[in-house]
């Protein structure tokens, strides 16, 4: 054991000890001791017990199974509990630190070859797990107002109820505004950059005013846009074209760079002429850069879009729910509308990352396995 | 997951290089570029407001307007549709040079309040950054625990949920400036963990079994090899930080309520119709951008120096 497991070791069973000596919890003002959740008890005397590791070799995945047991139980208490009590605190941070203790080991043994690559998925979900576990039991069982921050468990009932809203919302945003607004960002930014690369002059001009402007804060010309092209959805998808158009440009003249003498020279001594050159050498070779541009406008998208429905917008869109519920301090409902942007804004990175791999198929970050 | 986060970090990376190659004696071809923009907008702007300037003949029954009189109409109308940059310099002007510092009407004091944001945030975020970084790079479970989430992270529109932190922290008591810089903080952090896991990943093995040799403990290969070398990263991922630490902080200011800022400016400047306002407060974003920018390059040149790095 290394030193930091042998501490996080220690501490867990300590936190264990500590929650069993201490009141678990209360209903009204009367004591719940912890007998009355049996899977939470049977966790911290496993817990306290787990301490023969310092003799016993003990395996990594008892930890992760003590973890599992502690989690399930404590947000099964959740349901006949009131107010938690400082037991159920020193319990709920012996799981969290049970699962970084089973997350410490399995990575080591990662390390070491003792365990295939691919388990390696566990150990950020698990992150993700024990973030959610202890944010429900913070809510619920310290009792947190609604205001401030809602119940994963609460935001999902949320969600659940309100799919029809949800679903327009997303339609308006998403489908009609953040999709359009991509498409035409990038492709034009794309052709601009190849109508740019055939003359040096101008790649010289536009390149750091481009690389400029898009470190600046475009997104304040949504209300402009908003005044331009009305409330609903191709002011919000101007923003977006906006946007998106020059993170594109200055990465695809960036790419089209990219290829090295001695391929184009190969390709002069085919005869090859502009546009087979662009095609079959320059294009592929600026992929990669094109598609860090497409993902970096993935998020640009999605955020040019929210945002600029603040400034005014029909009454359907992510935007608008967003800041009318917030306004009602309905703060669940606007928790579930961030779950489906983020949820909308991952899946369609990742969309783009697998069209990358495919397409890049011979840059050596794809090739490499680990890369 | 990890893949693809690695394809992040080197995309990224690709962006830091980028940043960093600058094409020599490019003024000249810079300067006409601009000249033709303003030209362009010139036209632009007449073009969009010509027929707006004909409405507002008719309806107050000018009749009779000779060419250059509607063409100087149009260039010096009040809420044009697209203000011609004379008219935003000179907005510019008059709410910087020509009103007092305090004034609210000032623009230095709504981008003082904007910059204070902003400055604050980004000292956190990369702050924070650098200490996440720091410790991924030296432990194994954090690395695959964190990394995808924090890739994760920025593909969640957060700028979308920033005028709900503002409201909620406003309700429990926290307000001004503490509840920007977070978002600021949020934003500026993600550029600077990945760049810095990369820098201080960027030591040679044999740089390190130099320092194994030499017995040096981990927190003096840390002091020693990797901080120095991860230098040239950070100041890269300052750049991208700052400028996405700026967004945070106008975005912050847009939720009804806050009347500081150039973000208020913007929101004021589109409820009132007066463009002209919205896109000298755009100028004022810029040029912060641009400053705070050059800020972190002039610290990069001196740090060099310092080092005694080759130009």
């Amino acid at each position: 054991m290394t030193a930091l497991q042998r501490v996080l070791a220690a501490f867990a069973s300590g936190f264990a000890l500590l929650a069993l000596i201490f009141d678990f919890a209360s209903t009204e003002g009367a004591p719940l001791p912890v007998w009355e959740f049996p899977l939470v008890g049977v966790f911290l005397v496993l817990g306290v017990l787990s301490l023969v590791r310092f003799r016993v070799k003990i395996s990594y995945w008892v930890d992760g199974v003590l973890a599992a047991i502690g989690a399930v139980g404590l947000v099964l208490a959740l349901e006949t509990l009131q107010q938690a009590e400082p037991g159920y605190w020193f319990a709920l941070v012996a799981s969290w630190l049970f699962a970084w203790l089973f997350a410490e080991r399995l990575a080591l043994a990662i390390a070491r070859d003792e365990v295939p690559d691919a388990v390696g998925v566990l150990i950020p979900a698990i992150f993700g797990v024990a973030i959610l576990v202890a944010w429900e039991a913070i809510t619920r069982g310290g009792n947190v107002p609604k205001v401030l921050l809602p119940s994963p468990s609460g935001i999902w009932e949320t969600l659940i109820g309100n799919i029809p809203r949800i679903a327009a919302d997303f339609q308006q945003t998403f489908l009609k505004a953040v999709l359009a607004g991509y498409a035409l960002g990038c492709g034009a930014g794309f052709l601009v950059a190849i109508a740019v690369d055939r003359s040096p002059f101008l790649k010289r001009g536009l390149l750091p005013l481009g690389n400029f402007i898009s470190a600046l804060p475009l997104i304040g010309i949504a209300p402009i846009m908003v005044m331009w092209f009305g409330f609903d959805w191709p002011s919000k998808a101007a923003v977006v074209v906006i946007m998106t158009f020059f993170p594109m440009l200055v990465n695809t003249v960036a790419g089209l760079n990219a290829a090295g003498h001695m391929e184009r020279d190969l390709m002069r001594t085919y005869a090859s002429g502009y546009w087979s050159t662009l095609f079959k050498l320059r294009l592929p070779a600026a992929a990669p850069f094109i598609f860090n541009a497409l993902k970096i406008n993935s998020t640009l998208a999605l955020i040019g879009a929210i945002v600029a429905e603040f400034f005014g917008t029909p009454i359907v869109g992510m935007g608008f729910r967003i800041s009318s519920e917030i306004g009602k301090l309905n703060v669940e409902m606007v928790w579930a509308e961030i779950a489906v942007a983020a949820l909308a804004g991952s899946v369609f990175y990742w969309v783009v990352a697998l069209i990358e791999r495919a397409v890049t198929f011979w840059h050596p970050s794809v090739r490499g396995g680990r890369a | 997951m990890t893949t693809a986060s690695e394809s992040l970090c080197m995309s990224f990376a690709r962006l830091t290089m980028r940043n960093v190659v600058k094409p020599t004696g490019s003024l000249v071809p810079i300067l006409i570029v601009v000249a033709a923009l303003i030209v362009v907008w010139y036209v632009a702007a007449v073009l969009m407001n010509w027929q707006g300037m004909s409405d507002f003949y008719q309806r107050t029954d000018v009749t009779g307007v000779s060419f250059n009189q509607q063409l100087n109409d149009v260039l010096n109308a009040e809420k044009p549709l697209l203000p011609a940059p004379h008219q935003i310099v000179g907005e510019f002007w008059k709410t910087t040079v020509e009103q007092a510092v305090t004034s609210k009407r000032s623009l230095v004091y709504h981008g003082w309040i904007t910059l204070s944001a902003t400055l604050l945030g980004f000292a956190m975020g990369t702050v924070f950054g650098i200490g996440l970084a720091a410790f991924i790079v030296h432990n194994q479970a954090m690395d695959r625990s964190l990394m995808p989430w924090i890739i994760a992270s920025q593909t969640i529109p957060i700028l979308a949920i920033a005028p709900m932190v503002i409201v909620v922290l406003n309700a429990v008591g926290i307000s001004g400036l503490i509840p920007k810089a977070l978002i600021s903080t949020y934003l500026s952090f993600f550029p600077v963990v990945v760049g810095m896991v990369k820098g201080f990943r960027s030591p040679e093995s044999i740089q390190l079994d130099l320092m194994r040799t030499y017995n040096a403990a981990r927190f003096q290969v840390f002091t020693k090899l990797r901080w120095p070398i991860a230098l040239p990263y950070l100041f890269t991922s300052m750049k991208v930080g700052v400028a996405a630490s700026l967004v945070g902080a106008i975005v912050g200011e847009l939720p009804a309520g806050t009347s500081n800022g150039i973000g208020a400016r913007l929101l004021a400047g589109s409820y009132y119709g007066q463009t002209i306002q919205i896109w000298s407060a755009l100028l004022a974003a810029a040029l912060l951008a641009g400053a705070l920018i050059a800020l972190v390059g002039l610290a990069e040149r001196l740090t060099n120096q310092r080092l005694g790095a080759r130009a």
